[in-house]
């Protein structure tokens, strides 16, 4: 706690510039200039958004979908030795996983995009240039970081379904695919929903993966293949350099926004779970 | 217990012959010269064994802002400081040159060896204005090339950088209209292509992705064999990035007390148009020994210094500016 408010006040200190000259209408504006030393946030909030909704699209059916297989399906030694691995996945670091996104992801999406242009091109979402890295690249490389999470924690919760409880519903008949969507699923979800936002706070926050690969440009374009940036991004691309305090108090205001976003998650993570928990 | 203190003072003290005088300068700054400035203070870690010099190379505006605030012995940077800037510092700061380095435009466009590009095309380019490979004024420049009917990817650099200082510089110098719709600082408001981080990040991209092109320091494009084209000067000619071109860029210029000059756009018939210097920041006025000991190591830069720049890519100053720092160095107290 005591941290939390150090951090959010050294935040507002150093950022007061930016308020004073932006007000509010820095979370709206779209312009990002340092040579004018016009700053606004919205395309940076925009892509964050955007990769982690997308990371999470992907992610978290996936995700459960492990975890029943493990727990429900397959042989209790696979099922060891595959969790195993998902659990190394999660210790990869993230910047291994960007190079890997650089080399490996960004090309066989090159590959890829104009086929989806091709067929998926009258959705506003599939058009534009096949650049390769861009926001379907950051939402996916993020979906590979949060993927562990969302599995690792899914099994557990998953495994804690008392036994009575299911055979009590395979002995009234009901089928494997029953008792999973009817019995385990609903008594796991306060602990599904826990790690679906332990992962939202992942993919938010993640900075070198997601800058290797979502080609900083900040702009809003509905397209998933054209480049965005994101909060954490701009903060570690431009701390650095930024000369002025303008731009120095700009980018430490993201960094405020940034916090408090994940503050909100969180809390809405405790309200969700609280209320599922009573509900089950 | 006491007895053990005082041994372990005593070593300590025997391990730092120089705990008496200066034994460690820190310094931080621009990245561009990283390379050069990490030898420098190698080896004059061997010459002068007692002396420990730290640089960290965390970006101009880290430099200048440690600087002012006085948290380092000496900054450095790749773009001169503005007079906003400098108001906000306690004491005289000098601009100290030390070498010279180019910016080169890189591009991934397999088939064709050397392009020439001139000023505007690049500023087209850049600005989203010139669109495709085989657009009219880039047939026209070279006419030989086999320039497909493609987009270009633009990519520019992502983190704020004197690399991208100085691109912007000379795009400003060359096009009103750039002036005018993004102007220069260490980053700016592209307005068109993708960003990526740092000159590696750019190389990276730029190989990566056909029809492409990108800017990069020399060194960069040379390490990873990338081609890069040749740039129209103020006078007319072709002139492809080297160590001697970038010399020329700088030679016989006009160089202001301060040093704080811009050389893009030389108007030397040799000169290769995007080079800049890079500066080193320190103080006229330096607490006790400390002003002793950077004067003797900027004199060592100026003479032996310089002659380990080319091998690294970078071009050593012209005799006449070495002449000027060298008295400005003496000045340094």
């Amino acid at each position: 706690m005591a941290v939390t408010a150090v951090l959010t006040w050294q935040l507002a200190v150093n950022s007061a510039l930016t308020w004073k000259q932006f007000g509010w209408s820095f979370l709206w504006s779209s312009t990002w200039d340092p040579v004018r030393e016009v700053y606004g946030a919205l395309p940076f909030i925009y892509g964050t958004a955007v990769s982690s909704g997308l990371a999470l699209l992907l992610a978290v059916p996936i995700g459960v979908g492990c975890a029943i297989f493990l727990v429900e399906l397959a042989p209790k030694r696979v099922a060891e030795i595959c969790a195993f691995i998902i659990e190394l996945l999660a210790a990869v670091p993230s910047v291994i996983l960007g190079l890997m996104g650089i080399f490996v992801l960004v090309p066989v999406v090159r590959a890829v995009e104009p086929g989806l242009t091709a067929g998926l091109g009258w959705l506003p979402l599939f058009q534009g240039e096949p650049y390769g890295v861009g926001m379907l690249t950051a939402g996916l490389i993020l979906s590979l970081m949060v993927l562990p999470y969302i599995t690792v924690i899914s099994r557990e919760v998953l495994l804690a379904v008392p036994r009575s409880l299911k055979e009590a519903m395979l002995a009234l008949g009901a089928t494997r695919w029953e008792t999973v969507m009817k019995v385990s699923l609903p008594y796991a979800r306060p602990g599904i929903a826990g790690a679906v936002f332990l992962a939202l706070g992942r993919a938010l926050g993640e900075t070198m993966a997601v800058t290797m690969v979502i080609g900083n440009t900040p702009q809003i374009k509905a397209s998933l293949l054209a480049p965005g940036y994101s909060m954490a991004s701009v903060i570690a691309n431009e701390l650095a350099e930024a000369s002025s305090d303008e731009h120095l108090h700009s980018l430490i205001a993201i960094g405020l926004v940034l916090l408090g976003i994940s503050l909100v998650v969180n809390a809405a993570a405790r309200a969700m779970i609280g209320l599922l928990e009573r509900r089950a | 217990m006491r007895n053990i203190f005082k041994a372990v003072v005593v070593v300590a003290l025997a391990a730092h012959p120089a705990a008496a005088g200066v034994s460690t300068l820190n310094g931080a700054g621009a990245t561009f010269p990283y390379p050069i400035y990490s030898k420098w203070f190698d080896d004059y870690n061997k010459v002068k064994p007692d002396l420990q010099i730290n640089y960290q190379s965390i970006g101009s505006g880290g430099g200048i802002r440690q600087i002012t605030a006085r948290t380092v012995d000496f900054g450095a940077t790749d773009a001169p400081m503005t007079d906003k800037q400098l108001f906000k510092v306690d004491g005289k700061l000098l601009h100290l040159p030390t070498v010279l380095g180019g910016v080169v435009p890189v591009y991934n466009l397999p088939g064709n060896g050397d392009l020439k590009f001139t000023g505007e095309i690049l500023a087209g380019i850049f600005m989203g204005k010139i669109m495709r490979w085989n657009d009219p004024a880039l047939q026209k420049e070279n006419p030989d090339a086999k320039l497909p009917d493609m987009p270009i990817t633009v990519v520019h650099r992502s983190d704020g950088s004197g690399t991208t200082y100085c691109f912007v510089d000379y795009l400003s110098k060359v096009s009103k209209e750039w002036d005018k719709k993004v102007g220069r600082a260490a980053s700016v408001n592209w307005l068109t292509g993708l960003g990526a981080k740092g000159n590696e990040g750019v190389a990276g991209l730029v190989i990566q992705t056909p029809n492409s092109i990108g800017y990069v320091e020399l060194v960069y494009a040379k390490q990873n064999n990338i081609s890069y084209g040749a740039v129209k000067n103020a006078s007319g000619k072709f002139v492809k990035a080297g160590v001697e071109s970038i010399a020329a860029a700088a030679a016989g210029l006009k160089m202001p007390a301060d040093f704080r000059v811009s050389i893009t756009d030389s108007p030397n018939p040799g000169a290769y148009p995007i080079s800049t210097y890079t500066w080193l920041l320190v103080y006229q006025k330096n607490p006790g020994e400390k002003g002793a000991v950077l004067r003797e190591f900027l004199s060592w830069m100026l003479e032996e210094g310089q002659k380990r720049a080319a091998e690294l890519g970078f071009s050593p100053l012209p005799a006449d500016v070495k002449a000027m720092v060298a008295k400005a160095v003496q000045t340094v107290q």
